[in-house]
Parts: C-alpha cells; structure tokens; sequence
C-alpha cells in the first residue's frame, strides 16, 4: 500500500471550504468598511453582518439578537462564565464537570480563587455526568451550571436536555460548551433548555478566531470589555466581518449535509473502532454508542502517545494524544484520569477524529498502518511481552 | 519539533531489546510522565562491550534512549559514568526545551546500570 496523506485532526480544527473562502475574500477586498459607519459601504457591511446573525441563529434555531459574536469557544465560555458571576455581583456556587475543557475549568479555577464555589462532577467511566449527582449537588446560592455538549478528547455526549431540566426547575443558568458538537450533531436551542451556548467556527469547516454565543432572550451577563456598542455591548470592538460571513456560511452548509455526514462518518467511525480494537491489549475511550460521529479514542498499552504519533506521522497520519509529552505538561489529559485510566493508559491514549474530507481508503490505510506502528513500539516497550 | 536525527534514532532506534547475559542492568524513569528505560550492559575488563535498551516514552526518550547505547559502546566504565543527559541531547543535535527534562533520561540510567554493577547487584543469574 503506497503511502497517504490523511488528516484524523478533526477536533483539533479542520480545513475551511473553499466555498467559504470565496464567500469570505470580498469583505477583505471591495467590502472593506466598517460595519458602524453610516456610509453606503458601511451600511453595505452591516446587512452582510446581520445576515450572517441571521444564518447563524436560524442553523441553532435561535432567534438572530440571541446570537453574539465572539473570537471563539475560550472567548464565548469566559464571557458566560466570568460575566455571569460580575453580574452576581457576590459569591456563588457554580458546577460545571471535570471533563471540561479548560476553557471552562480554568475559568471555574479563576472564579473559585476569586471567591466562588465550584463543584465540579466526576463522570462514570464513559465520560458521562450523573444528572442525580447534579440535582444533589445543587445549593441555594448554585447560580450557574457549565456543562459541555461532547467532550472533545473521547466524544461522549452529555445529557443536555435532562440537565436544562434541572436548570430550569432550579432557575439556574445553564451554559454549554457545544464547539465540538455544533456542526457534527443537529442541536435545536428551542427545545433545549440551555442559556448560553458556545461555539466555534474553525471546528466545522470555518475560519479561525471568529466564533459565537448564544445566550438566552432574558439571561443576563456583565460584560468583561468595555470600548465600542459591538454585539450590543457584550463583545465591543470592529467586528471581524470576513470570520463572522465565513462561521455563518461554514455553519448553515455543515447543518445543511449533517445528517448525511453523521451517517457516513459514524459508519468509518465504527470500522475504525473495530479494526484497531483488534490490536492486542487496546482498549476505546468513551462512550460505545454516545458519542460524536467523528470521534475515535484508543489507549493501546505499553506504549506512549507522542511517540505514536510520531510514528503515525511518518507514515503520513495527523492525529492527536492525551498523553503528557503531547499536551506539553508532565500530567496525562485530566479527562482520561477523570474516567478512571491509570497514568500508563492515558499515556498511551490517541485521538482520531474525522471530518468531511475522510473516506474509506482513508480507514483502510490507518488500519494497516497503525498494527504496524504499535507492534513496532511495543518491540522497544520495557512492559510489553509479546 | 525534532530535528532529522532525533526523527532518525527514533525511526531506526539502534540495539533495541535485552541482553540475557548481561553483567549490569539500569533503569530509570520519571514517575510523572511515565517514561521508563532499561539498560543491559555487556562489560569486560572495565570496558561496555555490548549494549541494549528498552524504553517507554516519547519520541525524544526513544531516540536518546538509542543515541545514549550507540556513545557508550567501547567506553570504559569510568569514560561511560562521565556523558551526562546533556551530553546525549547534544549528541542528538538538540531536544525541544521540554523534553531537556523529561524524556531525557538515558544517561541517568546508564549510571544507574554501572553503579549496580559496581556494587555488585547488576549481575543477572545465567542459568
């Protein structure tokens, strides 16, 4: 088998559609004004701003003054979270899960030193959050609930609309974390109790640095900025107009094929899973069957992370690992910790994560390359005996 | 973020596996991080005749894991017990600043094969 360039860094962030660059490429040409200005070509730039709100609201079902553009997930997560607690205004509780990413958890840290309590919720080995635990968890002062949608390291797909129930019966805020999901599954925000929503554009096949928040009609939050009326004051300063075209034209043609592409990528997802299950002593991280269709998260024991995914990228394969000499600290992903992994486990944990261009040579290549790569690995493993 | 020689060791790693009769066996590891190495030296009068290794790590433990076997063959025991990490990174052309302290540990564990043999436990039974 000749040797293949594929892309399995899905999650990480994915290749922009040309078809949204081209759309995106007159606003740094012709359509250079600025949104603000009264002038014809302001006024041209402002309609193709409030379009795109209009596009991005419609894909999340949403209404368009719902939708407040931002630079990303870790910008949408602080501006919920830390806003919501200046508006409080006093300390508080709030609980989010220990799988977060750390856009939220260092956020829930920094608000925790500040003075707020946090609880943050173990999950089962699946990755899950007990919605019983939840409910048990919650205090008189509880005033927020930051629990993500799908997890970005092993898929798993929380509760959300069981865990908007308990918001809602308690009236606590609920934020989501959805930039993992937004994109891979359908989300309808009218049916689920969630306030704010967190989303961004590079994850589904949109530029970087642009993303989005939904917050709820009536939910409230300080803003952590201050400078200029953008985004009614929440986000202020000139909006990125190119990213805010591309996130909303990237995110009504993602919506448009998403069931189409969940089929197509659940069906390799579970080939994937099958064939490198067949690896001795390999085992999958998160949920079997809850969880995002692109996602695919082995531990192979004995062997460590990095050093897969040098061996994976010799052979022309772009994935991503949980182990600690990947994530640049000394502790392995506090995700595969949380999920009971012991550190030579998680160590030895990677991430697959799939997107539109992948096909079934594509999976057909990784599983003849990846046998090879471990057993090579493994050859040279103090622990291993064959 | 590794040069072409680490990428190299790391791809064809030299004097991969165990030695049965080995005179010294090392190992040291970073309990944090998890890499791991062993160390199986061949000695005769005084001088590493023969070496192996098996690590557990990343890439960069893997190829100064297989670096640190290739500069150590034919040195004497006091030669060996002189190449630091450092000189085993510099060997290799240079390590990512964070891999300088976790993954760079086959200098450590050779001291720690020598110092075994030197106080006489290093010697493994051959049946």
């Amino acid at each position: 088998m000749s040797k293949r360039n594929i892309y399995m860094d899905h999650s990480a962030t994915t290749p922009v559609r040309e078809e949204v660059v081209e759309a995106m490429l007159p606003f740094y040409r012709e359509l250079y004004g600025n949104p603000s200005s009264v002038h014809a070509l302001g006024r041209t730039v402002r309609r193709a701003v409030e379009e795109a709100r209009e596009k991005t609201a419609l894909a999340l079902g949403a209404e368009p003054t719902e939708i407040y553009f931002t630079a990303g997930g870790t910008e949408s997560n602080n501006i919920t979270l830390r806003g919501a607690a200046k508006k409080r205004g006093k300390p508080g509780h709030i609980i989010t899960s220990s799988i977060e990413h750390h856009a939220v958890l260092d956020v829930c840290s920094e608000l925790a030193a500040e003075g707020h309590r946090v609880t943050f919720l173990p999950v089962d080995h699946y990755g899950r959050v007990n919605v019983n635990q939840l409910q048990a968890a919650i205090t008189p002062d509880t005033f927020m609930f930051s629990i993500m949608a799908a997890n970005n390291e092993i898929g798993t797909l929380q509760p959300l609309a069981e865990i908007g129930e308990v918001a809602r019966e308690h009236q606590i805020l609920f934020h989501t974390d959805a930039v993992q999901l937004v994109g891979q599954l359908p989300i309808d925000l009218k049916s689920l109790n969630v306030d704010f929503l967190s989303l961004s554009a590079h994850k589904f096949n949109g530029p970087k640095g642009i993303g989005a928040l939904y917050m709820r009609k009536g939910a409230k939050v300080t803003p952590l900025y201050c400078g200029g009326g953008q985004e009614r004051k929440l986000r202020p300063g000139t909006e990125n107009v190119p990213g805010i075209v591309g996130l909303s034209l990237a995110l009504e043609l993602a919506v448009a094929e998403i069931e189409e592409k969940r089929k197509r990528l659940e069906a390799l997802r579970t080939k994937m899973i099958k064939g490198l299950l067949a690896i001795s002593e390999t085992i999958l991280n998160g949920h079997p069957e809850e969880r995002l269709p692109n996602n695919v998260n082995v531990s192979f024991k004995h062997i460590e992370g990095e050093a897969i995914l040098l061996g994976l990228d010799l052979e022309g394969i772009a994935a991503s690992s949980g182990s600690a000499c990947s994530s640049g600290s000394l502790d392995p992903s506090h995700v595969l910790s949380a999920i009971g992994l012991d550190h030579p486990t998680a160590h030895g944990s990677i991430r697959f994560s799939l997107g539109r261009g992948n096909t079934k040579e594509d999976v057909d290549y990784l599983l003849q390359v990846v046998p090879r790569v471990v057993d090579k690995l493994r050859r040279i493993s103090p622990t291993y005996h064959a | 973020m590794y040069n072409e020689r680490v990428v190299e060791h790391f791809s064809n790693p030299r004097n991969v596996g165990e030695l049965p009769d080995a005179d010294a066996i090392g190992e040291n590891g970073s309990f944090k991080c998890g890499d791991t190495m062993k160390i199986y030296l061949k000695i005769k009068d005084d001088r590493i005749v023969d070496v192996r290794f098996l690590t557990f790590g990343c890439g960069a433990a893997i190829a100064s894991s297989s670096m640190l076997t290739e500069m150590v063959k034919g040195k004497t025991l006091d030669e060996a017990m002189e190449i630091t990490n450092q000189d085993v990174a510099d060997e290799l052309g240079g390590l990512p600043p964070l891999k300088l302290h976790c993954s760079n540990l086959a200098a450590d564990a050779l001291h720690n094969a020598i110092e075994n043999y030197r106080k006489g436990k290093g010697k493994i039974e051959t049946a």
